[in-house]
C-alpha cells in the first residue's frame, strides 16, 4: 500500500548498496530536500528559525558527531559540551582575529581545531574502556569550560567573559550578527547539516566504519583481523569532533549570537547530546536526527500547549515539562531500547508487507 | 472523566484567550530551577502592580494592560525562545525586563535590531548606561558598578576613611553576572589602596566549600558577595560555618533577600546587602494592592510574596514601565503607544519624590532622571542589613551616590569598544 515495491530491481552493485535503496524511501528523501531547500526558506520567520530549526540543525550535528563515536565506535563520551566550546571559542577567535576571511572557512577550521583537541582527549580511549573512559571525557568537559572561563585570552579580555559574535556575511547577506535574516541562518546551516550527515553517513559505510564498528563489536577481535584500534579510536574521537566543532561554532555564531561558557556548555549540554543520541537510536544517522528532533521540538510544543493553548501558569507547565519528557525518555528506551531509528525500521518492515503479513 | 478534562481544558483555553487589551508588557520570568526561588517573588511584584493598575484605573492612560508571562528558567536558549514568541503578541511588546544578565546580553543585540526597548534594572550589561551608543537599552537607577563602588564606600564610612591597609573579597557567580564588578573593583582598589582578592563560585553555586575555606585561611576584611538564587543560601550558610563576621559581608541587591539569610536561621542576624529602592511593606499602595489584586484573587502565583525585597524591586520595576509609559503617552499624545514611543517615554522619564508619593511609594526610590546620554540614572544606592529576630531587612544609610569619576570613565571606555566593534554611531 505504502510500499509498491514491485519493478523496482537493482541490476548493479552501486544500486544495491545505496543509502536508499527503496524507490518510495528515495522518492521521500529527494521531496525532503527539495522541501528544506526551496520552499522553508520562504516561509519560515524569525520565531521558527530561532526557537525551531536552527537548535534543531544544530544539534542534529552534534549528534551525529557523538553518534559517530558512542555509536559507531562504542567510545562512551561525556565532552560534549566541551568539545562545542572548543568549536565555539574556535570560531570567535578567528572571526576576531581575521575578520576578512570567510565565516565558512572560519566554522570548518573551528572543526578542525576542536578535531585536533578531541584527538588529544581521545588519547586515554587506547587504555581505558566503558565507564572509565566516560569519566575521563567528563574530565575534558570539566577542564575546557575552566580553561574558557579561566584564561582572559580566549575571549578577548572582555569584562564580563561573554563572546559575541560579529556580523559576518556571505555574499553580502549577513549570516552572523543582530542583521540576519531567518531565512540566511536556516539555509547556512542547513547546507552544513546535509554536508555533515552526506560525510557521516559516507564514512560510516566505507572502510572507516567497519572499522569503527569493529572496535566497538571485540576491540580485540578487531585487532587481531587487522584493525589498528590507535588509529580506528583516534580517528573516530577526530571525525566526531570535527563534527561536534562546526555545531558548536554554528551555536555560538549563528544561533545565539553571545555565549558564556558555562552557562550554554556546561555539564548539561553533554548530557542532552548524549539523550539524543541514545533515544534517536546508536549508531545511526536517521537516529541523530530523529533524536534531536524529539529533544528540541518536544519541549517547546508543550510549552505552546499548555501555556499557549490551554493558558495554564508558566511554572506548572515548565514542571510538567520536564515530568512529561522525562517519563517519554523511560518510556521510550523500555518499549524500544534501540531508538527511535529502530522504531522507525520495524514500522517500515511492517508498512512493506502490509496489508499482507503471512 | 474524559468529559470534565474536556470542560476543564475548553473553559481555560475561553478564559485565557487572546485579551483584546493593548498595551503588551512581557514578564520573562522564572518560577522553576535554582533560581526560581528569587525570581518568584520578583515576577509576583511585576505583575501584581500591573493587575493593580488593571483593576483599579482600567489600565494606563484608559488603556489596558495585556500582560504576557514567559518561563525562561534562567536559560538562555528558553530566554530566546521566550523572546521570539513573545516580540509580537498583541500590538507589540512594549519592553522586556528579562532578569538575567546572560539572556541580556543575548537580547541586546536582537532587541536593538528589532526596535523593542529593554529595561535591565540593577543587572545586565553596565555600559549600556551610555545611551549615546545604546539607544534601545536602559539600567537604570544604577548597575553592577555602582553596587561594587557603594560597597566600598560602606566599608569606608565604617573604617573611618581608610581602608588602605585592608584585604578585601569579592566572592562571586562565575558568569557575565558576577565578573562584571571586577574591573570596577581593580580601578577602586588602586585608588584606595586595598587588597583585592578573587573567589569565583561555579553556576548553580551549591558547592562552596574550598571558596570559604580560603576565606577562612585568607582572613579577608570585608566580603562583597554577587550571588544569585542558591548560590546566596550557600554562601550565607558557609560563611556562618566559618563564623565569618556578618556584618563584613557585603551582598549585592541580588543577593539581599529573605530567601537568602532565612536558611542559616538567627546566626545570618547582621547581614548587610545593598539595595536602590526602599523596603518592607509599610505603604499606602499596598492596601490597594490587598483590594484590588489579592482579594480579588487575582495575585500572581501563591499570592504570599508581598512585602519581601525581590517582590518590592518588581513592582518597582513595573512601576518605572509604568511611569515610562505615561511619559510616552504625553509625549506623542496617544494612549495606545508601541515600542518606538516607549523608547521615547523611557528615555524622557522623570523620577521625583511627588510622582511617587502619589502612587502610594513616598520615599520609595532614589530620585533619578533619564536622557539621551545617560540611560542608567545617577547611580544612588543604600545598605540594608538583616534583622533576624524581626525576621526584615532595614535600611541603615541614606542613599548614597557612587563614584562617579571612576565609573563614567570606566563605562565611556567599555561602550566606546562595543560601538567600535559593531560599527555604532553616537547619535546624541
Amino acid at each position: 500500500m505504502f510500499y509498491r515495491e514491485s519493478g523496482d530491481f537493482k541490476t548493479s552493485y552501486t544500486e544495491d548498496s545505496q543509502t536508499f535503496p527503496i524507490r518510495v524511501d528515495r522518492v521521500g528523501y529527494y521531496i525532503v530536500l527539495i522541501a528544506a531547500f526551496a520552499v522553508v526558506p520562504f516561509v519560515i520567520n524569525d520565531y521558527w528559525v530561532n526557537a525551531i530549526f536552527l537548535p534543531f540543525l544544530i544539534y542534529s550535528i552534534a549528534a551525529i558527531g557523538l553518534n559517530i563515536l558512542v555509536g559507531y565506535c562504542g567510545q562512551v563520551s561525556l565532552g560534549t559540551g566541551g568539545f562545542m566550546a572548543v568549536g565555539a571559542f574556535a570560531c570567535y577567535k578567528l572571526m576576531t582575529g581575521f575578520p576578512d576571511v570567510n565565516i565558512v572557512f572560519h566554522i570548518i577550521i573551528s572543526g578542525g581545531i576542536t578535531a585536533a583537541v578531541g584527538v588529544l582527549f581521545g588519547l586515554p580511549s587506547l587504555r581505558i574502556k566503558g565507564f572509565y573512559l566516560a569519566v575521563a571525557t567528563l574530565a575534558a568537559q570539566f577542564f575546557l569550560v575552566w580553561l574558557f572561563n579561566r584564561v582572559p585570552w580566549f575571549y578577548n579580555y572582555s569584562s564580563s567573559g561573554q563572546i559575541n559574535a560579529p556580523t559576518r556575511t556571505l555574499f553580502d547577506v549577513p549570516i552572523t550578527g543582530s542583521y540576519t535574516t531567518p531565512w540566511a541562518a536556516y539555509l547556512f546551516c542547513l547546507v552544513f547539516v546535509v554536508a555533515s550527515a552526506i560525510i557521516a553517513r559516507n564514512l560510516t559505510r566505507g572502510m572507516a566504519g567497519r572499522k569503527w564498528m569493529a572496535i566497538r563489536d571485540m576491540d580485540i577481535a578487531a585487532e587481531i583481523i587487522g584493525v589498528n584500534p590507535l588509529k580506528a579510536k583516534l580517528s573516530a574521537f577526530a571525525v566526531s569532533s570535527f563534527f561536534i566543532g562546526i555545531s558548536g561554532a554554528l551555536f555560538f555564531a549563528v544561533y545565539l549570537g553571545a555565549v558564556e561558557v558555562g552557562e550554554a556548555f556546561g555539564i548539561q549540554k553533554s548530557f542532552l547530546v548524549l539523550f539524543m543520541v541514545i533515544i534517536g537510536g546508536l549508531g545511526s544517522i536517521f537516529g541523530s536526527f530523529a533524536g534531536a528532533a524529539f529533544l528540541v521540538l518536544l519541549p517547546v510544543l508543550l510549552k505552546n500547549t499548555l501555556v499557549g493553548g490551554l493558558g495554564w501558569p508558566t511554572d506548572l507547565a515548565a514542571h510538567l515539562e520536564l515530568v512529561i519528557v522525562g517519563g517519554l525518555i523511560i518510556v521510550f528506551l523500555v518499549a524500544e531500547p534501540h531508538g527511535l531509528a529502530q522504531f522507525w525500521r520495524v514500522a517500515k518492515e511492517k508498512l512493506r508487507l502490509w496489508p499482507f503479513p503471512h | 472523566m474524559r468529559q470534565t478534562l474536556l470542560t476543564a481544558a475548553t473553559t481555560a483555553a475561553i478564559v485565557a484567550g487572546p485579551a483584546l487589551a493593548d498595551l503588551t508588557i512581557v514578564d520573562l520570568s522564572y518560577r522553576t530551577g535554582p533560581y526560581g526561588a528569587n525570581g518568584v517573588p520578583f515576577s509576583d511584584g511585576y505583575q501584581d502592580y500591573f493587575t493593580l493598575l488593571n483593576e483599579r484605573d482600567g489600565g494606563i492612560g484608559g488603556e489596558p494592560i495585556d500582560l504576557r508571562e514567559c518561563e525562561t528558567g534562567y536559560n538562555t536558549e528558553e530566554g530566546v525562545e521566550c523572546y521570539e514568541s513573545t516580540r509580537g503578541a498583541g500590538d507589540g511588546a512594549l519592553v522586556y525586563q528579562p532578569l538575567s544578565t546572560g539572556i541580556t546580553y543575548q537580547l541586546i543585540p536582537k532587541a536593538s535590531a528589532d526596535g523593542i526597548p529593554m529595561h535591565t534594572m540593577g543587572y545586565g550589561r553596565t555600559s549600556a548606561k551610555n545611551g549615546d551608543v545604546f539607544k534601545w537599552i536602559f539600567n537604570y537607577p544604577a548597575n553592577y558598578w555602582d553596587g561594587a563602588s557603594h560597597a566600598i564606600t560602606h566599608i569606608m564610612e565604617e573604617n573611618g576613611g581608610d581602608i588602605s591597609d585592608q584585604k578585601i573579597a569579592l566572592v562571586y557567580h562565575n558568569s557575565a553576572y558576577g565578573k562584571e564588578p571586577i574591573r570596577t573593583l581593580e580601578n577602586l582598589a588602586e585608588k584606595h589602596g586595598f587588597e583585592l582578592m578573587l573567589q569565583p563560585v561555579d553556576h548553580p553555586g551549591q558547592e562552596q566549600k574550598s571558596q570559604w575555606l580560603q576565606i577562612r585561611r585568607e582572613r579577608p576584611d570585608n566580603v562583597i558577595m554577587y550571588g544569585w538564587g542558591v548560590m546566596n543560601q550557600v554562601a550565607i550558610q558557609e560563611a556562618v560555618n566559618i563564623r565569618y563576621p556578618m556584618d563584613q559581608i557585603i551582598g549585592i541587591w541580588w543577593s539581599g533577600s529573605e530567601n537568602d539569610v532565612k536558611p542559616a536561621g538567627a546566626a545570618a542576624d547582621g547581614y548587610k546587602a545593598l539595595t536602590f529602592h526602599n523596603l518592607g511593606s509599610d505603604y499606602p499602595i499596598y492596601d490597594d494592592l490587598q483590594e484590588y489584586v489579592v482579594d480579588r484573587g487575582e495575585a500572581a502565583g501563591s499570592g504570599d510574596q508581598l512585602g519581601t525585597v525581590l517582590y518590592n524591586r518588581g513592582m518597582y520595576a513595573a512601576m518605572l514601565a509604568a511611569e515610562a509609559v505615561k511619559t510616552a503617552q504625553e509625549m506623542h499624545d496617544v494612549s495606545n503607544i508601541n515600542a518606538e514611543q516607549m523608547r521615547d517615554g523611557m528615555e524622557n522619564l522623570e523620577m521625583t519624590e511627588e510622582k511617587m508619593a502619589d502612587l502610594g511609594l513616598p520615599n520609595f526610590g532614589p530620585e533619578f532622571s533619564v536622557s539621551c546620554e545617560n540611560h542608567g540614572g545617577a547611580g544612588f544606592g543604600a545598605v540594608s542589613q538583616w534583622d533576624a529576630d524581626a525576621g526584615e531587612f532595614e535600611l541603615i544609610t541614606d542613599y548614597f551616590q557612587s563614584d562617579q569619576e571612576i565609573i563614567s570613565r570606566l563605562v565611556k571606555e567599555d561602550s566606546m569598544q562595543y560601538a567600535e566593534e559593531n560599527g555604532i554611531e553616537p547619535r546624541c
